[in-house]
Protein backbone atom coordinates (compact mmCIF):
# COMPACT_ATOMS: atom_id res chain seq x y z
CA UNK A 1 0.00 0.00 0.00
CA UNK A 2 1.32 3.18 -1.07
CA UNK A 3 1.28 5.15 2.56
CA UNK A 4 3.49 8.03 2.18
CA UNK A 5 2.04 9.53 -1.08
CA UNK A 6 5.77 10.74 -2.14
CA UNK A 7 3.93 11.72 -5.35
CA UNK A 8 1.83 14.06 -3.85
CA UNK A 9 4.33 15.64 -1.06
CA UNK A 10 6.41 16.53 -4.11
CA UNK A 11 3.96 18.20 -5.64
CA UNK A 12 3.07 20.24 -3.21
CA UNK A 13 6.17 21.91 -3.24
CA UNK A 14 5.91 22.99 -6.88
CA UNK A 15 4.13 25.71 -7.73
CA UNK A 16 0.94 25.77 -8.86
CA UNK A 17 -0.47 23.46 -6.50
CA UNK A 18 -3.88 22.74 -6.04
CA UNK A 19 -5.51 20.65 -3.54
CA UNK A 20 -7.16 18.85 -6.58
CA UNK A 21 -4.40 18.18 -7.81
CA UNK A 22 -3.20 16.83 -4.52
CA UNK A 23 -6.64 14.33 -4.15
CA UNK A 24 -5.96 13.01 -7.88
CA UNK A 25 -2.54 12.70 -6.99
CA UNK A 26 -2.90 11.01 -3.81
CA UNK A 27 -5.45 8.98 -5.53
CA UNK A 28 -3.27 7.11 -7.83
CA UNK A 29 -1.47 6.03 -4.98
CA UNK A 30 -4.24 4.64 -2.92
CA UNK A 31 -6.34 3.29 -5.81
CA UNK A 32 -3.26 0.77 -6.53
CA UNK A 33 -4.60 -1.11 -4.12
CA UNK A 34 -7.68 -0.06 -4.13
CA UNK A 35 -9.94 -1.53 -6.92
CA UNK A 36 -12.97 0.20 -6.62
CA UNK A 37 -15.64 0.08 -8.99
CA UNK A 38 -15.69 3.69 -10.03
CA UNK A 39 -18.33 4.78 -13.12
CA UNK A 40 -18.27 8.26 -14.53
CA UNK A 41 -14.46 10.05 -14.77
CA UNK A 42 -15.28 13.00 -12.70
CA UNK A 43 -16.07 10.54 -9.57
CA UNK A 44 -12.49 11.17 -7.45
CA UNK A 45 -10.78 7.91 -6.35
CA UNK A 46 -10.47 7.17 -2.98
CA UNK A 47 -7.45 8.47 -0.79
CA UNK A 48 -5.46 6.51 1.85
CA UNK A 49 -3.41 7.96 4.15
CA UNK A 50 -1.30 6.52 7.25
CA UNK A 51 -0.94 4.38 9.45
CA UNK A 52 2.67 6.57 9.38
CA UNK A 53 3.09 10.47 9.04
CA UNK A 54 1.35 12.17 6.06
CA UNK A 55 1.81 15.88 5.20
CA UNK A 56 -0.98 18.03 5.24
CA UNK A 57 -1.67 21.14 4.38
CA UNK A 58 -4.03 23.39 6.41
CA UNK A 59 -5.51 26.88 6.11
CA UNK A 60 -5.21 28.14 9.59
CA UNK A 61 -5.81 32.00 9.92
CA UNK A 62 -5.62 32.79 6.58
CA UNK A 63 -2.41 30.99 5.47
CA UNK A 64 -1.43 27.98 4.38
CA UNK A 65 0.89 25.54 6.97
CA UNK A 66 1.91 22.03 5.90
CA UNK A 67 2.07 19.50 9.33
CA UNK A 68 3.76 16.18 9.23
CA UNK A 69 1.45 14.28 10.98
CA UNK A 70 0.27 10.01 11.46
CA UNK A 71 -3.72 10.32 10.36
CA UNK A 72 -4.75 9.78 14.69
CA UNK A 73 -3.31 13.44 15.11
CA UNK A 74 -6.40 15.47 16.30
CA UNK A 75 -6.23 18.90 14.97
CA UNK A 76 -6.15 20.59 18.51
CA UNK A 77 -2.60 18.68 18.70
CA UNK A 78 -1.86 19.57 14.96
CA UNK A 79 -2.62 23.33 15.60
CA UNK A 80 -0.63 23.38 19.48
CA UNK A 81 2.33 21.02 18.84
CA UNK A 82 3.06 21.60 15.32
CA UNK A 83 2.26 25.06 14.42
CA UNK A 84 2.93 26.41 18.02
CA UNK A 85 -0.23 27.99 17.86
CA UNK A 86 -1.49 27.61 21.73
CA UNK A 87 -4.46 29.28 22.03
CA UNK A 88 -6.88 26.94 22.09
CA UNK A 89 -6.32 24.43 25.38
CA UNK A 90 -6.31 21.19 25.55
CA UNK A 91 -8.56 21.15 29.10
CA UNK A 92 -11.12 17.96 29.01
CA UNK A 93 -9.94 15.99 25.66
CA UNK A 94 -12.96 14.85 24.81
CA UNK A 95 -15.64 17.68 23.08
CA UNK A 96 -17.27 19.01 26.79
CA UNK A 97 -15.77 21.95 27.68
CA UNK A 98 -15.04 23.96 25.00
CA UNK A 99 -11.93 25.31 25.77
CA UNK A 100 -10.49 23.90 22.67
CA UNK A 101 -12.64 25.98 20.40
CA UNK A 102 -11.48 26.91 16.84
CA UNK A 103 -13.76 28.05 13.71
CA UNK A 104 -13.94 25.85 10.64
CA UNK A 105 -15.32 27.85 7.84
CA UNK A 106 -16.20 30.17 10.09
CA UNK A 107 -18.71 27.51 12.58
CA UNK A 108 -17.16 26.90 16.02
CA UNK A 109 -15.97 23.25 16.43
CA UNK A 110 -14.31 21.41 19.30
CA UNK A 111 -10.61 20.85 17.73
CA UNK A 112 -10.17 17.63 20.04
CA UNK A 113 -12.63 15.86 18.66
CA UNK A 114 -11.58 16.55 14.96
CA UNK A 115 -8.83 14.75 13.45
CA UNK A 116 -6.30 17.03 11.60
CA UNK A 117 -6.64 15.34 8.23
CA UNK A 118 -10.60 16.17 8.35
CA UNK A 119 -9.86 19.91 8.36
CA UNK A 120 -8.31 19.69 5.19
CA UNK A 121 -10.13 22.35 2.77
CA UNK A 122 -11.99 24.38 5.47
CA UNK A 123 -10.44 27.45 6.59
CA UNK A 124 -9.59 27.03 10.83
CA UNK A 125 -9.20 30.12 12.48
CA UNK A 126 -7.81 30.24 16.08
CA UNK A 127 -8.13 32.80 18.81
CA UNK A 128 -4.81 33.66 17.57
CA UNK A 129 -5.81 34.80 14.18
CA UNK A 130 -8.95 36.79 15.55
CA UNK A 131 -6.44 39.49 17.02
CA UNK A 132 -3.26 40.18 19.21
CA UNK A 133 -2.61 42.27 22.11
CA UNK A 134 -1.60 45.16 20.37
CA UNK A 135 -4.84 44.76 17.95
CA UNK A 136 -7.56 43.18 19.70
CA UNK A 137 -10.42 42.61 18.15
CA UNK A 138 -13.56 44.00 19.37
CA UNK A 139 -14.90 41.19 21.94
CA UNK A 140 -11.26 40.77 23.01
CA UNK A 141 -11.27 43.74 24.42
CA UNK A 142 -14.59 44.00 26.01
CA UNK A 143 -13.15 41.06 27.94
CA UNK A 144 -10.35 42.94 28.58
CA UNK A 145 -12.71 46.11 29.72
CA UNK A 146 -15.68 43.53 31.28
CA UNK A 147 -12.15 41.42 33.46
CA UNK A 148 -14.24 38.51 31.97
CA UNK A 149 -11.72 36.16 33.13
CA UNK A 150 -10.09 34.30 36.28
CA UNK A 151 -7.89 31.87 35.73
CA UNK A 152 -8.14 32.67 31.66
CA UNK A 153 -7.46 28.88 30.44
CA UNK A 154 -11.24 28.98 29.02
CA UNK A 155 -11.15 32.50 28.02
CA UNK A 156 -9.88 31.93 24.21
CA UNK A 157 -12.86 28.73 23.71
CA UNK A 158 -15.25 31.53 24.62
CA UNK A 159 -13.42 34.50 22.97
CA UNK A 160 -13.99 31.85 19.45
CA UNK A 161 -17.52 31.26 20.45
CA UNK A 162 -18.42 34.63 21.10
CA UNK A 163 -17.18 35.94 17.92
CA UNK A 164 -18.58 33.18 15.89
CA UNK A 165 -22.04 33.74 17.69
CA UNK A 166 -22.20 37.54 17.13
CA UNK A 167 -20.92 37.24 13.61
CA UNK A 168 -24.90 35.39 13.05
CA UNK A 169 -26.04 37.07 15.43
CA UNK A 170 -24.94 40.60 16.21
CA UNK A 171 -27.62 41.53 18.45
CA UNK A 172 -28.47 38.34 20.75
CA UNK A 173 -30.75 38.46 23.52
CA UNK A 174 -29.14 37.23 26.91
CA UNK A 175 -30.66 33.75 26.57
CA UNK A 176 -29.38 33.52 22.86
CA UNK A 177 -25.92 34.79 24.46
CA UNK A 178 -26.21 31.35 26.97
CA UNK A 179 -27.23 29.19 24.43
CA UNK A 180 -24.44 30.30 21.62
CA UNK A 181 -22.14 30.06 24.65
CA UNK A 182 -23.78 26.84 26.05
CA UNK A 183 -20.61 24.53 24.80
CA UNK A 184 -17.99 26.48 26.90
CA UNK A 185 -17.44 25.95 30.22
CA UNK A 186 -15.53 28.41 32.68
CA UNK A 187 -14.55 26.55 36.34
CA UNK A 188 -13.67 29.27 37.35
CA UNK A 189 -17.63 30.46 37.04
CA UNK A 190 -16.80 34.02 35.40
CA UNK A 191 -20.08 33.46 33.40
CA UNK A 192 -21.83 36.70 33.71
CA UNK A 193 -18.89 38.94 33.01
CA UNK A 194 -18.34 36.68 29.90
CA UNK A 195 -21.65 37.35 29.26
CA UNK A 196 -21.70 41.11 29.73
CA UNK A 197 -18.64 41.09 27.16
CA UNK A 198 -20.52 39.94 24.50
CA UNK A 199 -23.44 42.37 25.21
CA UNK A 200 -21.04 45.03 25.41
CA UNK A 201 -19.60 44.14 21.73
CA UNK A 202 -23.19 43.43 20.88
CA UNK A 203 -24.21 47.09 21.77
CA UNK A 204 -21.12 48.67 20.27
CA UNK A 205 -22.00 46.99 17.04
CA UNK B 1 -4.77 6.58 20.41
CA UNK B 2 -4.63 3.87 18.42
CA UNK B 3 -2.89 4.45 15.38
CA UNK B 4 -5.10 3.92 11.70
CA UNK B 5 -4.88 4.45 8.26
CA UNK B 6 -7.27 7.04 6.85
CA UNK B 7 -9.35 6.22 4.10
CA UNK B 8 -11.28 8.63 2.49
CA UNK B 9 -14.27 7.49 0.17
CA UNK B 10 -16.16 9.84 -2.47
CA UNK B 11 -19.19 7.44 -3.15
CA UNK B 12 -20.90 4.73 -1.19
CA UNK B 13 -19.71 2.05 -3.66
CA UNK B 14 -16.15 3.25 -2.60
CA UNK B 15 -16.88 3.28 1.22
CA UNK B 16 -18.37 -0.10 1.11
CA UNK B 17 -15.38 -1.51 -0.75
CA UNK B 18 -12.54 0.58 1.50
CA UNK B 19 -14.61 -1.09 4.81
CA UNK B 20 -14.25 -4.31 2.85
CA UNK B 21 -11.09 -4.51 2.01
CA UNK B 22 -8.81 -4.22 5.27
CA UNK B 23 -10.51 -6.04 8.41
CA UNK B 24 -11.37 -4.37 11.20
CA UNK B 25 -12.09 -1.37 8.94
CA UNK B 26 -14.82 1.41 10.86
CA UNK B 27 -16.71 3.97 8.88
CA UNK B 28 -16.59 7.69 10.68
CA UNK B 29 -18.82 10.67 9.79
CA UNK B 30 -18.47 13.53 11.86
CA UNK B 31 -16.15 11.51 14.20
CA UNK B 32 -17.37 12.94 17.77
CA UNK B 33 -18.26 9.00 18.94
CA UNK B 34 -15.98 7.15 16.71
CA UNK B 35 -12.71 9.85 18.38
CA UNK B 36 -14.59 9.25 21.77
CA UNK B 37 -14.21 5.53 21.30
CA UNK B 38 -10.01 5.70 19.95
CA UNK B 39 -9.45 8.23 23.05
CA UNK B 40 -10.93 6.07 25.66
CA UNK B 41 -9.56 2.72 23.83
CA UNK B 42 -12.48 0.96 23.46
CA UNK B 43 -11.83 0.57 19.83
CA UNK B 44 -8.63 -0.36 17.63
CA UNK B 45 -9.61 -0.13 14.15
CA UNK B 46 -6.91 -0.60 11.27
CA UNK B 47 -8.96 1.72 8.98
CA UNK B 48 -10.89 4.64 9.20
CA UNK B 49 -13.24 4.91 6.02
CA UNK B 50 -14.43 8.91 6.33
CA UNK B 51 -17.53 9.15 4.40
CA UNK B 52 -18.38 12.93 5.19
CA UNK B 53 -16.91 13.64 1.30
CA UNK B 54 -19.12 10.89 0.04
CA UNK B 55 -21.52 13.35 -2.29
CA UNK B 56 -25.65 13.26 -2.44
CA UNK B 57 -26.13 12.53 1.74
CA UNK B 58 -25.78 16.06 2.39
CA UNK B 59 -29.24 17.12 1.48
CA UNK B 60 -32.49 18.27 3.34
CA UNK B 61 -35.71 17.93 0.75
CA UNK B 62 -39.34 17.98 1.13
CA UNK B 63 -41.57 16.82 -1.83
CA UNK B 64 -44.59 18.17 -3.12
CA UNK B 65 -46.87 15.91 -0.58
CA UNK B 66 -44.55 16.75 2.23
CA UNK B 67 -42.77 14.11 3.11
CA UNK B 68 -39.33 14.94 4.38
CA UNK B 69 -35.48 13.09 3.64
CA UNK B 70 -32.69 13.83 5.22
CA UNK B 71 -29.57 12.83 3.98
CA UNK B 72 -27.38 10.88 6.75
CA UNK B 73 -24.40 13.33 6.36
CA UNK B 74 -26.58 15.92 7.29
CA UNK B 75 -25.07 17.81 10.87
CA UNK B 76 -27.55 18.06 13.74
CA UNK B 77 -26.63 21.95 13.66
CA UNK B 78 -28.30 22.35 9.97
CA UNK B 79 -31.73 19.96 10.99
CA UNK B 80 -32.07 22.31 13.70
CA UNK B 81 -31.53 25.35 11.57
CA UNK B 82 -33.56 24.17 8.58
CA UNK B 83 -37.18 26.07 8.13
CA UNK B 84 -38.82 23.27 6.86
CA UNK B 85 -38.22 21.00 9.09
CA UNK B 86 -38.90 23.68 12.23
CA UNK B 87 -42.51 24.25 10.66
CA UNK B 88 -43.46 20.55 10.30
CA UNK B 89 -41.12 18.29 12.52
CA UNK B 90 -40.67 20.72 15.57
CA UNK B 91 -40.10 17.55 17.77
CA UNK B 92 -36.84 16.86 15.14
CA UNK B 93 -35.56 20.22 15.25
CA UNK B 94 -36.08 20.94 18.68
CA UNK B 95 -34.30 17.62 19.69
CA UNK B 96 -31.42 18.21 17.33
CA UNK B 97 -31.13 21.97 18.35
CA UNK B 98 -30.50 20.37 22.46
CA UNK B 99 -28.14 17.79 21.67
CA UNK B 100 -24.45 18.05 22.76
CA UNK B 101 -23.36 21.87 22.52
CA UNK B 102 -23.00 24.17 19.70
CA UNK B 103 -19.25 22.91 18.64
CA UNK B 104 -20.95 19.21 18.49
CA UNK B 105 -23.69 20.47 16.18
CA UNK B 106 -21.76 21.51 13.81
CA UNK B 107 -19.95 18.24 13.50
CA UNK B 108 -21.84 15.82 14.36
CA UNK B 109 -24.32 14.21 11.78
CA UNK B 110 -27.77 12.70 12.24
CA UNK B 111 -26.63 9.20 10.95
CA UNK B 112 -23.88 9.44 13.35
CA UNK B 113 -26.03 10.32 16.23
CA UNK B 114 -28.60 7.64 15.28
CA UNK B 115 -25.52 5.10 15.52
CA UNK B 116 -23.95 6.44 18.43
CA UNK B 117 -22.84 3.87 21.24
CA UNK B 118 -24.55 4.31 24.50
CA UNK B 119 -22.92 6.57 27.24
CA UNK B 120 -23.24 4.34 30.29
CA UNK B 121 -19.61 5.40 32.17
CA UNK B 122 -19.48 1.24 32.63
CA UNK B 123 -19.17 0.80 28.95
CA UNK B 124 -16.76 3.97 28.25
CA UNK B 125 -14.14 2.97 30.72
CA UNK B 126 -11.68 0.95 28.70
CA UNK B 127 -11.58 -1.10 32.66
CA UNK B 128 -14.68 -2.49 32.92
CA UNK B 129 -15.63 -5.00 30.69
CA UNK B 130 -18.81 -4.91 30.98
CA UNK B 131 -22.28 -7.37 29.18
CA UNK B 132 -21.79 -4.58 26.25
CA UNK B 133 -18.01 -5.45 25.28
CA UNK B 134 -18.21 -9.13 25.59
CA UNK B 135 -17.96 -9.60 29.76
CA UNK B 136 -20.55 -11.32 31.65
CA UNK B 137 -22.48 -8.59 33.71
CA UNK B 138 -23.54 -5.27 33.44
CA UNK B 139 -21.84 -2.96 36.11
CA UNK B 140 -24.49 -0.74 36.40
CA UNK B 141 -26.98 -3.67 38.02
CA UNK B 142 -24.96 -3.40 41.05
CA UNK B 143 -23.11 0.02 40.78
CA UNK B 144 -23.86 3.55 40.29
CA UNK B 145 -27.40 3.47 38.14
CA UNK B 146 -28.88 6.62 38.25
CA UNK B 147 -28.48 7.60 34.40
CA UNK B 148 -29.22 4.39 33.44
CA UNK B 149 -32.73 2.44 32.18
CA UNK B 150 -36.10 2.07 33.98
CA UNK B 151 -37.60 0.03 30.68
CA UNK B 152 -36.12 -2.04 28.52
CA UNK B 153 -33.36 -3.65 30.50
CA UNK B 154 -31.51 -6.83 30.76
CA UNK B 155 -29.03 -7.95 30.51
CA UNK B 156 -27.57 -4.52 30.01
CA UNK B 157 -29.08 -1.26 31.09
CA UNK B 158 -27.63 1.34 29.33
CA UNK B 159 -29.79 4.67 28.10
CA UNK B 160 -29.70 4.57 24.11
CA UNK B 161 -27.95 7.77 23.74
CA UNK B 162 -29.32 9.28 20.37
CA UNK B 163 -31.67 12.62 21.07
CA UNK B 164 -32.79 12.47 17.02
CA UNK B 165 -34.06 9.02 17.11
CA UNK B 166 -36.81 10.33 19.83
CA UNK B 167 -38.69 12.28 17.30
CA UNK B 168 -37.80 9.95 14.48
CA UNK B 169 -39.66 7.38 16.24
CA UNK B 170 -42.24 9.02 16.64
CA UNK B 171 -42.94 10.61 13.63
CA UNK B 172 -42.57 7.08 12.17
CA UNK B 173 -39.33 7.93 10.11
CA UNK B 174 -37.46 4.86 8.40
CA UNK B 175 -33.79 4.21 7.75
CA UNK B 176 -32.68 3.58 3.80
CA UNK B 177 -29.62 1.20 4.26
CA UNK B 178 -27.18 0.51 1.63
CA UNK B 179 -25.48 -2.86 1.64
CA UNK B 180 -23.28 -5.67 0.10
CA UNK B 181 -26.57 -7.45 -0.52
CA UNK B 182 -28.65 -3.88 -1.90
CA UNK B 183 -30.42 -1.55 -0.26
CA UNK B 184 -33.51 -1.75 2.52
CA UNK B 185 -35.53 0.66 4.26
CA UNK B 186 -36.56 -0.08 7.80
CA UNK B 187 -38.89 1.72 10.13
CA UNK B 188 -36.46 3.31 12.79
CA UNK B 189 -39.13 1.80 15.42
CA UNK B 190 -37.97 -1.60 14.36
CA UNK B 191 -33.96 -0.80 13.76
CA UNK B 192 -33.19 -0.22 17.31
CA UNK B 193 -32.89 -3.70 19.14
CA UNK B 194 -33.23 -4.84 22.93
CA UNK B 195 -30.26 -6.13 24.53
CA UNK B 196 -31.85 -9.17 25.24
CA UNK B 197 -31.49 -9.68 21.14
CA UNK B 198 -27.61 -8.95 21.56
CA UNK B 199 -26.43 -7.14 24.11
CA UNK B 200 -23.28 -5.78 22.31
CA UNK B 201 -25.27 -4.15 19.78
CA UNK B 202 -28.43 -1.27 20.15
CA UNK B 203 -29.43 -2.05 16.32
CA UNK B 204 -29.50 -4.19 13.55
CA UNK B 205 -27.48 -2.19 10.74
CA UNK B 206 -26.09 -4.85 9.35
CA UNK B 207 -21.85 -5.90 8.38
CA UNK B 208 -20.83 -3.32 5.63
CA UNK B 209 -24.17 -1.54 5.85
CA UNK B 210 -24.32 2.07 5.33
CA UNK B 211 -27.07 4.31 6.38
CA UNK B 212 -27.64 6.87 3.80
CA UNK B 213 -30.95 8.36 4.22
CA UNK B 214 -33.50 9.16 7.06
CA UNK B 215 -37.27 9.39 5.51
CA UNK B 216 -39.68 10.96 7.57
CA UNK B 217 -43.53 10.69 6.11
CA UNK B 218 -45.57 13.85 5.74
CA UNK B 219 -46.66 15.58 9.00
CA UNK B 220 -49.09 17.55 8.09
CA UNK B 221 -51.93 18.11 10.11
CA UNK B 222 -49.87 16.70 13.18
CA UNK B 223 -49.38 18.21 16.39
CA UNK B 224 -45.76 17.46 17.61
CA UNK B 225 -43.57 18.59 20.03
CA UNK B 226 -40.25 17.45 22.16
CA UNK B 227 -39.12 18.48 25.54
CA UNK B 228 -36.29 16.88 27.59
CA UNK B 229 -34.91 17.17 31.71
CA UNK B 230 -31.24 18.26 32.41
CA UNK B 231 -29.33 18.43 35.41
CA UNK B 232 -28.33 21.49 33.97
CA UNK B 233 -29.99 24.10 32.08
CA UNK B 234 -27.31 24.72 29.46
CA UNK B 235 -25.63 22.06 27.41
CA UNK B 236 -25.93 18.42 29.26
CA UNK B 237 -27.03 15.16 28.38
CA UNK B 238 -30.84 14.62 29.01
CA UNK B 239 -31.94 12.57 31.90
CA UNK B 240 -35.33 12.03 30.53
CA UNK B 241 -36.87 13.45 26.98
CA UNK B 242 -40.07 13.25 25.16
CA UNK B 243 -41.79 13.31 21.81
CA UNK B 244 -45.59 13.62 21.19
CA UNK B 245 -46.88 13.38 17.35
CA UNK B 246 -50.49 13.33 17.22
CA UNK B 247 -53.08 13.64 14.85
CA UNK B 248 -57.22 14.70 15.43
CA UNK B 249 -60.25 14.13 14.12
CA UNK B 250 -62.79 16.36 14.94
CA UNK B 251 -61.81 17.75 18.22
CA UNK B 252 -60.46 14.52 19.61
CA UNK B 253 -56.93 12.35 19.09
CA UNK B 254 -57.16 9.74 16.05
CA UNK B 255 -54.06 8.50 16.86
CA UNK B 256 -50.65 8.85 19.22
CA UNK B 257 -47.53 8.72 19.55
CA UNK B 258 -45.23 8.81 22.44
CA UNK B 259 -41.57 8.15 22.67
CA UNK B 260 -39.12 8.40 25.64
CA UNK B 261 -35.40 8.78 25.69
CA UNK B 262 -32.75 8.41 28.06
CA UNK B 263 -34.65 6.26 30.02
CA UNK B 264 -34.83 2.63 28.04
CA UNK B 265 -32.32 0.91 26.22
CA UNK B 266 -33.93 1.73 22.90
CA UNK B 267 -36.27 4.58 21.77
CA UNK B 268 -39.04 3.70 24.12
CA UNK B 269 -42.31 3.88 23.15
CA UNK B 270 -45.44 4.11 25.74
CA UNK B 271 -47.74 2.11 24.25
CA UNK B 272 -50.13 2.53 27.07
CA UNK B 273 -49.94 6.80 26.95
CA UNK B 274 -50.53 6.50 23.30
CA UNK B 275 -53.77 4.42 24.29
CA UNK B 276 -55.01 6.60 27.07
CA UNK B 277 -54.48 9.97 24.36
CA UNK B 278 -56.71 8.43 21.43
CA UNK B 279 -60.47 9.10 21.52
CA UNK B 280 -59.66 12.16 24.12
CA UNK B 281 -59.50 15.76 23.53
CA UNK B 282 -56.46 16.84 24.09
CA UNK B 283 -56.35 19.03 27.15
CA UNK B 284 -55.23 18.83 31.10
CA UNK B 285 -57.45 15.73 31.47
CA UNK B 286 -55.76 13.73 29.02
CA UNK B 287 -52.56 14.96 29.32
CA UNK B 288 -52.46 13.63 33.18
CA UNK B 289 -53.84 10.32 31.94
CA UNK B 290 -50.85 9.75 28.90
CA UNK B 291 -48.32 10.82 32.38
CA UNK B 292 -49.41 8.48 34.11
CA UNK B 293 -50.34 5.71 31.89
CA UNK B 294 -45.81 6.58 30.23
CA UNK B 295 -44.71 4.52 33.36
CA UNK B 296 -46.52 1.65 33.10
CA UNK B 297 -43.99 -1.43 33.13
CA UNK B 298 -41.40 0.53 34.96
CA UNK B 299 -38.94 -1.11 36.35
CA UNK B 300 -36.44 0.96 38.18
CA UNK B 301 -32.60 0.33 39.45
CA UNK B 302 -31.29 1.15 42.56
CA UNK B 303 -30.70 4.65 41.96
CA UNK B 304 -32.97 5.46 39.08
CA UNK B 305 -36.50 5.59 40.58
CA UNK B 306 -36.53 9.94 40.13
CA UNK B 307 -36.65 9.16 36.45
CA UNK B 308 -40.47 7.31 36.70
CA UNK B 309 -41.44 10.85 38.14
CA UNK B 310 -39.99 13.06 35.79
CA UNK B 311 -41.81 10.42 32.89
CA UNK B 312 -44.94 11.30 34.27
CA UNK B 313 -44.21 14.82 34.57
CA UNK B 314 -42.59 15.29 31.28
CA UNK B 315 -44.94 13.65 29.34
CA UNK B 316 -47.65 15.90 30.76
CA UNK B 317 -46.02 18.77 29.79
CA UNK B 318 -45.49 17.52 26.25
CA UNK B 319 -49.13 16.61 25.42
CA UNK B 320 -50.44 19.74 27.50
CA UNK B 321 -48.31 21.83 25.55
CA UNK B 322 -50.10 20.27 22.50
CA UNK B 323 -53.79 21.40 23.78
C1 LIG C 1 -19.90 16.43 25.28
C2 LIG C 1 -20.89 15.70 24.41
C3 LIG C 1 -22.26 15.82 24.66
C4 LIG C 1 -23.18 15.15 23.86
N1 LIG C 1 -24.52 15.30 24.09
C5 LIG C 1 -25.42 14.66 23.30
C6 LIG C 1 -26.82 14.79 23.47
O1 LIG C 1 -27.29 15.52 24.34
N2 LIG C 1 -27.64 14.09 22.66
C7 LIG C 1 -27.17 13.29 21.66
O2 LIG C 1 -27.95 12.70 20.93
N3 LIG C 1 -25.85 13.14 21.47
C8 LIG C 1 -24.98 13.82 22.26
N4 LIG C 1 -23.64 13.65 22.05
C9 LIG C 1 -23.18 12.63 21.10
C10 LIG C 1 -23.01 13.16 19.71
O3 LIG C 1 -24.19 13.80 19.29
C11 LIG C 1 -22.71 11.96 18.82
O4 LIG C 1 -21.47 11.43 19.18
C12 LIG C 1 -22.70 12.36 17.37
O5 LIG C 1 -23.99 12.72 16.95
C13 LIG C 1 -22.20 11.23 16.50
O6 LIG C 1 -22.28 11.64 15.14
P1 LIG C 1 -20.97 11.61 14.22
O7 LIG C 1 -21.37 12.04 12.87
O8 LIG C 1 -19.87 12.37 14.86
O9 LIG C 1 -20.70 10.06 14.25
P2 LIG C 1 -19.35 9.22 14.15
O10 LIG C 1 -18.59 9.35 15.42
O11 LIG C 1 -18.66 9.52 12.89
O12 LIG C 1 -19.98 7.75 14.04
C14 LIG C 1 -20.69 7.16 15.11
C15 LIG C 1 -20.93 5.69 14.78
O13 LIG C 1 -21.81 5.55 13.68
C16 LIG C 1 -21.18 4.90 12.58
N5 LIG C 1 -21.64 5.65 11.40
C17 LIG C 1 -21.65 7.00 11.25
N6 LIG C 1 -22.28 7.35 10.13
C18 LIG C 1 -22.68 6.19 9.55
C19 LIG C 1 -23.41 5.89 8.36
N7 LIG C 1 -23.87 6.87 7.56
N8 LIG C 1 -23.65 4.59 8.06
C20 LIG C 1 -23.21 3.60 8.87
N9 LIG C 1 -22.51 3.82 10.01
C21 LIG C 1 -22.25 5.11 10.34
C22 LIG C 1 -19.71 4.95 12.85
O14 LIG C 1 -19.06 3.83 12.31
C23 LIG C 1 -19.68 4.93 14.37
O15 LIG C 1 -19.82 3.62 14.83
C24 LIG C 1 -22.70 14.33 22.82
C25 LIG C 1 -21.35 14.20 22.58
C26 LIG C 1 -20.43 14.89 23.36
C27 LIG C 1 -18.97 14.74 23.07
S1 LIG D 1 -10.57 20.17 25.30
FE1 LIG D 1 -11.86 20.03 23.57
S2 LIG D 1 -13.80 20.30 24.42
FE2 LIG D 1 -12.56 20.20 26.20
S1 LIG E 1 -11.54 31.90 33.95
FE1 LIG E 1 -10.83 30.07 34.88
S2 LIG E 1 -11.89 28.55 33.77
FE2 LIG E 1 -12.81 30.36 33.09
Amino acid sequence: MARKLPAAEDQSRAPGFSRRNFLKTAGVGAAASTVVGVGGACTKEPTVIGPDATTLRLRVNGTTQTVTVEPRVTLLNALRNELDLTGAKEVCNRGACGGCTVLLDGDPIKACMMLAADAEGHEITTVEGLGSPDEMSPLQKAFVEADALQCGFCTPGFVVSGTALLAKNPDPTLDEIKDGLAGNLCRCGTYSRIFEAVQKTARRG
Amino acid sequence: MHNFELAKAYTTTQARDLLAEKPNSILKAGGIDVIDHLKQHLIAPNRLVDIKSVSGLDDIDVDRDGNLRIGALVTLARVAADEDIKKDFPALAQACGEAASPQIRNVATIGGNLLQRPRCWYYRLESYKCIKKGGDTCFAIAGMNRYNVIFGGGPAYPPHPSSAAVPLVAYGASLVLEGPEGTRTVPAGEFFVLPDVDPERENTLGEGEILTEIRVPAAAGKKSAYAEVRERAGFDWPVVSAAVAVEEDGGSVKSARIVLGQVATIPWRATKAEEALVGQPLGAASAEAAGQAAVDGAEPMTDNGYKVDLVTALVRRVVASLA
